[in-house]
């Protein structure tokens, strides 16, 4: 059963210095509020693994939490660059970043055959693409029916993975609409899992038979942490904040400013700053 | 036809007529989304849009900043995760049609969004392929649009993020794809395609206003002119309209979020 608890008890109890950790979402349900408490508890030597990585795992590696990263993509969406991961990888500051590169059909496979308790997972896929001469991981497979010849590449399974989602009841189960990525994959896949949601609700009333709920004995921790997919989205609760996609390019820029923002909002700020961020009152 | 209008108008508009009404289109962010949406908005209605986080059937009213905002789950017929996205819809080939924009591209039309410079010493350090490597494969066809420059369209790509005609030639069959690949590139100066044998991309229409030395100026090849080349029709006052309504409508929404 999930336990029902504190954004940092949830990540002191289940995240431990160099562990693998996703923190999933396709730029919908971003746990940005579990990313910031990640980087004031001060973790260190995490491998970070996830599709999209975009401004929270630019803030984890310019935090120098991280010595690794499994991605597919890693942009700001529509602005351009993350500066704070192009200077770790470029420049190795503030450390140098082990990357494990695949594309989001290998990596979406990876995580549905970390669900499923598989070895690995497999695709029709990376043909006459690069990334299998620079990625050891990537490799062949032969179909044992048809002779067919398909990528393979091992599968995920994190010690932690991080979502957000829409609301929890008192128990502790989890309902999660609208862009749902590989959340569930994610969820599954991993040794131990925490679910940040917007609202504790009485009734978790599904909309339907057929919605995407994730039964409270499936996952570590719950915790009500609203405003906490800032300046990602919650469907149904907040829009994306793009402005604020678009004024990161400016702050992640520079080391001084990155760090000042950091300090600021991070290392200074708590669970509840997301509340304001969504514009309610603390 | 007395309206001004940019290259880049040009060059969006020259992309949206690529596709028709019976396209179901992958659609990339950025350029090609604003394509495929002034084509849904004009002459393709019925166009099923496809966007990577799972939104099916989607009409936006205003251009997504990114490739999951909120304005395409809204307006979605449905939404479904990413790993059905790309195995049941993508890989089951169901998708006649993948557009896509990249930041450097060779003469075969395969593109580079991963590096410059080695791999594992890169002189800039881009984003990554996303969904392109598999895209460029499963998809019916490819179009491709992007500013000719120099820095974008080189002679030599130092990394393939995904794989248009490879070599050139037959290159695609004989690593197995039944796919046709990169079919038309639309650029702000021109549209080119590959020739039907050599796969060289070709330049086959000149937009208004333009000359060839321009074209070749802002290559990093030689690049090749179809004899029966042609001028692209500038923008219609429906095409324009449209176009500069969604801009504008897009850039409201963005600074008001």
């Amino acid at each position: 059963m999930a336990r029902l608890c504190s954004l940092s008890q949830a990540v002191e109890e289940n995240l431990r210095d160099g562990d693998s950790v996703a923190l999933e979402g396709f730029t919908h349900l971003i746990p940005y509020a579990a990313g910031h408490e990640i980087i004031r508890q001060g973790r260190k030597e995490l491998f970070l693994i996830r599709m999209t990585p975009d401004i929270i795992y630019d803030q984890l590696i310019g935090a120098g939490a991280a010595r690794g990263m499994k991605f597919s993509w890693g942009g700001n969406p529509g602005v351009g660059s993350l500066h704070r991961f192009r200077d770790a990888v470029e420049n190795q500051w503030p450390r140098p970043l082990e990357i494990e590169e695949h594309s989001h059909a290998a990596m979406a496979n990876a995580y549905e055959a970390g669900a499923a308790n598989l070895p690995f997972a497999t695709l029709r896929g990376y043909i006459g693409a690069d990334l299998p001469k620079v990625n050891a991981n990537i490799r062949d497979v032969t179909c044992p029916f048809t002779g067919e010849v398909l990528a393979a590449v091992p599968s995920i399974r994190p010690d932690v993975s991080i979502i957000h989602a829409q609301r929890a009841d008192r128990q502790g189960n989890v309902l999660i609409e609208g862009i749902i990525g590989v959340q569930k994959e994610a969820i599954l896949a991993a040794k131990r899992s925490v679910v940040t949601v917007e609202e504790i609700v009485d009734e978790l009333s599904p909309p339907s038979s057929n919605s995407v709920v994730l039964p409270s004995w499936a996952i570590s921790c719950v915790v009500h942490v609203p405003g906490g997919a800032f300046p990602s989205y919650a469907h149904g609760y907040y829009k994306r904040s793009n402005s604020f996609y678009i004024a990161w390019d400016k702050i992640a820029r520079e080391r001084d400013s990155f760090q000042a923002w950091i300090r600021q909002n991070v290392m200074n700020g708590s669970p509840e700053d997301f509340l304001r961020h969504i514009g309610k009152a603390a | 036809m007395s309206s001004e209008f940019t290259p880049t108008e040009m060059m969006t508009i020259a992309a949206s007529r690529a596709l028709t009404n019976d396209d179901v289109c992958f659609v990339g962010i950025g350029a090609p989304s604003a394509a495929c949406n002034v084509a849904r908005l004009t002459h393709a209605p019925d166009i099923t849009l496809i966007y990577e986080s799972g939104t099916i059937g989607t009409r936006p009213d205003v251009l997504p900043l990114s490739i999951g905002d909120g304005e395409l789950c809204d307006t979605a017929q449905f939404t479904v995760s990413v790993p059905e996205m790309f195995r049941y819809w993508l890989q089951g080939g169901r998708i006649t049609t993948g557009f896509l924009g990249g930041a450097q591209i060779d003469r075969f039309a395969n593109l580079n969004t991963t590096v410059v410079g080695e791999y594992d010493h890169p002189k800039v350090r881009l984003p990554g392929g996303g969904g392109a490597p598999e895209i460029a494969s499963n998809c019916g066809q490819i179009f491709i649009t992007m500013a000719l420059t120099n820095r974008g369209f080189v002679d030599h790509l130092d990394f393939i993020t995904s794989m248009g005609h490879g070599e050139g030639g037959d290159h695609r069959a004989r690593l197995g794809m039944k796919t046709k690949g990169p079919s038309r590139v639309i650029t702000d100066l021109c549209i080119l395609e590959p020739d039907p044998v050599t796969k060289e991309l070709t330049v086959v229409s000149i937009h208004q206003g333009v000359s060839r030395k321009q074209i070749q100026d802002n290559c990093g090849w030689p690049i090749k002119f179809a004899t029966d080349l042609i001028e692209t029709p500038a923008p219609t006052d429906t095409e324009l309209l449209v176009l500069r309504d969604i801009n504008a409508r897009t850039k409201k929404a963005h600074e008001a979020a």
